[in-house]
């Protein structure tokens, strides 16, 4: 009875390690136009579900594998995150109003058309991609013949899983060793002295609105041959990614990691312990729990400990 | 002169019925001046206090589940939730702004957005309470015409605008004010900010509860996704603020007479109704680049654009 109830445990944490890793995905994109850009942006998950719809076409029309179309989906997101930075946000910034938040408002009105637009092109209609490895899995048992508890990973999830953590390491790599990453961090750390110092703020912000969205789509991409795909599926992404935010420190990489794999475990843990319609309210839940107890975050966490030494 | 316009406005409603007006022209005209209460409701907090609010949807579906609940569960008149909303609304901005107001900026918004969420998920689940997705349906309409409707509903209207009018004109509107401008100085000058920040919470939050409950005795029908509508509630309520103009007293009512208007018009071409969304987005977008203080706000650009006022 109790390998019984140890397995689902197990089982749950498993499945909540894997989808972790895809919201970190989603996570650091948002976190990064955040720190750089101290905007959020509120068309996140919209840019997301283009991304699905590229990889479902890709793979409907050409047979293109979704994990193939992650070298497609993701340049061609990050033009149209530079598009929205140039032509429409940057404007907005130059204008003065009443409400500072003007620019998340426009970032919604993005969301809003993209949404829409995809319903009016591809109808409202629920997709999956029948890619042909969808419900295969690894089995414990088949390697492990005398195991006493049952458990099973999921082909796609682990796949997506490992690419996740693929790119999430090419980021790092790319933030922290290359100039350009440099100077996207100095930017967000602080955008007058980073001018001082001869970035070119303007380009860095455009840039990086561009790797936000090319992540989000790369995240797409692998979010296709695990889950379904419909236009209004954004709205919940977007609030995922921001959830995440907040979990892991706003425009903190490292924490939008371990957010995304806090919110993931902490999401399927309420789906398998609560009921699978609730798990929305245990992602809010957190939310409100990290507002109260932890404002900064994991990051500050982090920090604190950082200092203590 | 500057004092008669409100009189003027709502002496003109108030016989507007009495003209003989069709069905249809009624309802588009309560609709119009209920969107326009949650428009003030927003103004308060959004426009003078600076808090922008993605989560109006929040107050106005408790509001009208307030109403339903009352009906549904302790079978009263679901009239009686008009007042009872007031409370009970006021009592949930209270705990809410608890944990909202903590925040600023972009995050407050974001943290309205996601209390909108859950409490739309909440009322989907919790089936017992609320019905579930089917919604509370009232058997029995008060009145088959619109009319009482429209004076009900015209009545809250001006009892909103004189409210938030004798507000702003007063020493709280000053803080209000002084807060959106900048916190940490309205602080420093002995502003209670967070006190203040509550108070024009609960203030927005229970007149937009008052029109959810309205909406139920109008519509007679709710459900989680009507009344907790991000897109169809909480949004729609930024747009008429910001496309009529934040922080004026009339803008409000010019946005909601634009957005009801546009919304009835495009849905009722064949062809473009189904893109009712993408318009209202580009509208968004453009209002923000070109008139980011709102057609009232904005008013002498716009004269000065068409060549009405002479460039000083």
């Amino acid at each position: 009875m109790t390998s019984a109830l140890l397995e689902v445990l197990l089982q749950t944490l498993i499945s909540g390690i894997l989808l972790g890793g895809l919201y970190a995905l989603i996570g650091i994109g948002m976190t990064l136009i955040m720190g750089v850009m101290k905007i959020i942006n509120l068309a996140h998950g919209e840019l997301m579900m283009v991304a699905m719809y590229v990889a479902y076409w890709m793979f409907v029309l050409f047979h293109i594998d979704p994990y193939l179309s992650v070298l497609i989906a993701t340049p061609l997101l990050f033009f149209l995150g530079v598009g929205i930075q140039k032509f429409l946000i940057n404007p907005v910034l130059k204008v003065d109003s009443i409400l500072p938040e003007n620019q998340v408002i426009l970032t919604v009105g993005i969301g809003m058309v993209l949404a829409n637009l995809a319903t009016i092109f591809f109808t409202a209609d629920y997709r999956s991609t029948p890619v042909n490895y969808a419900t295969s899995a690894w089995y414990l048992s088949d390697y492990w013949r005398s195991s006493p508890i049952e458990l099973s990973l999921s082909v796609p999830w682990t796949v997506s899983f490992g690419f996740a953590l693929f790119i999430t390491v090419a980021l790092w790599f790319f933030l922290t060793k290359t100039d350009a990453g440099k100077s996207i961090r100095a930017t967000a750390q602080d955008m007058e002295t980073a001018l001082l110092m001869g970035v070119n703020v303007k380009l860095m912000r455009v840039v990086t609105f561009g790797i936000g969205s090319g992540l989000v789509g790369a995240a797409g991409c692998l979010f296709i041959p695990i889950y379904y795909l419909f236009p209004s599926l954004g709205g919940q992404f977007t609030l995922i990614a921001f959830v995440i935010t907040i979990l892991g420190g706003l425009g903190s990489t490292v924490g939008a990691i371990l957010g995304g794999l806090i919110l993931g475990i902490f999401e399927s843990m309420t789906a398998t312990y609560v009921g699978m319609g609730w798990a929305p309210v245990g992602r809010f839940a957190i939310f409100i729990a990290c507002l109260i107890f932890l404002p900064g975050g994991v990051a500050s966490l982090l920090r604190r400990k950082r200092l203590g030494k | 002169m500057k004092r008669y316009p409100p009189f003027v406005a709502l002496a003109v409603l108030a016989v507007l019925p009495l003209v003989g007006l069709s069905t249809y022209t009624m309802h588009v005209l309560i609709l119009v001046i209920m969107w326009a209460v949650i428009g003030m409701a927003w103004n308060l907090l959004g426009g003078y206090c600076g808090q922008v609010s993605f989560g109006h949807a929040a107050f106005f579906g408790v509001g009208a589940y307030t109403a339903g609940i009352l009906y549904s569960k302790f079978d009263w008149s679901p009239w009686w939730g008009i007042p009872l909303s007031i409370a009970v609304v006021s009592v949930f901005s209270l705990v809410l702004g608890f944990i909202v107001l903590r925040l600023r900026g972009p995050f407050f918004a974001l943290a309205t957005l996601a209390s909108g969420e859950i409490m739309r998920v909440t009322a989907e689940n919790w089936v017992d309470f609320t019905g579930g997705t089917l919604g509370i349906l009232v058997q029995k309409r008060t009145w088959v015409g619109k009319t009482w409707y429209y004076y009900i509903i015209l009545l809250i209207a001006a009892g909103t605008f004189l409210l938030v009018k004798k507000l702003i004109e007063s020493k709280l509107g000053y803080y209000f004010v002084a807060i959106r401008e900048d916190q940490d100085a309205a602080e420093s000058l002995g502003i209670h900010t967070t006190l203040y920040k509550t108070v024009a919470l609960c203030l927005s939050g229970a007149l937009t509860g008052v029109a959810g409950a309205f909406y139920l005795n109008y519509m007679g029908y709710i459900d989680p996704f009507v009344v907790f509508g991000l897109h169809d509630i909480s949004i729609v309520t930024i747009m008429i603020v910001m496309v009529g103009g934040v922080a004026t007293y009339w803008g409000p009512f010019v946005g909601a007479v634009i957005m009801v208007l546009l919304a009835e018009w495009i849905r009722s071409i064949p062809g473009l109704g189904a893109a009712y969304q993408t318009l209202f987005g580009i509208l968004l977008i453009v209002i923000i680049i070109f008139l980011p203080n709102g057609i009232v706000g904005d008013f002498p650009k716009i004269k000065r654009l068409l060549g009405l006022q002479r460039t000083s």
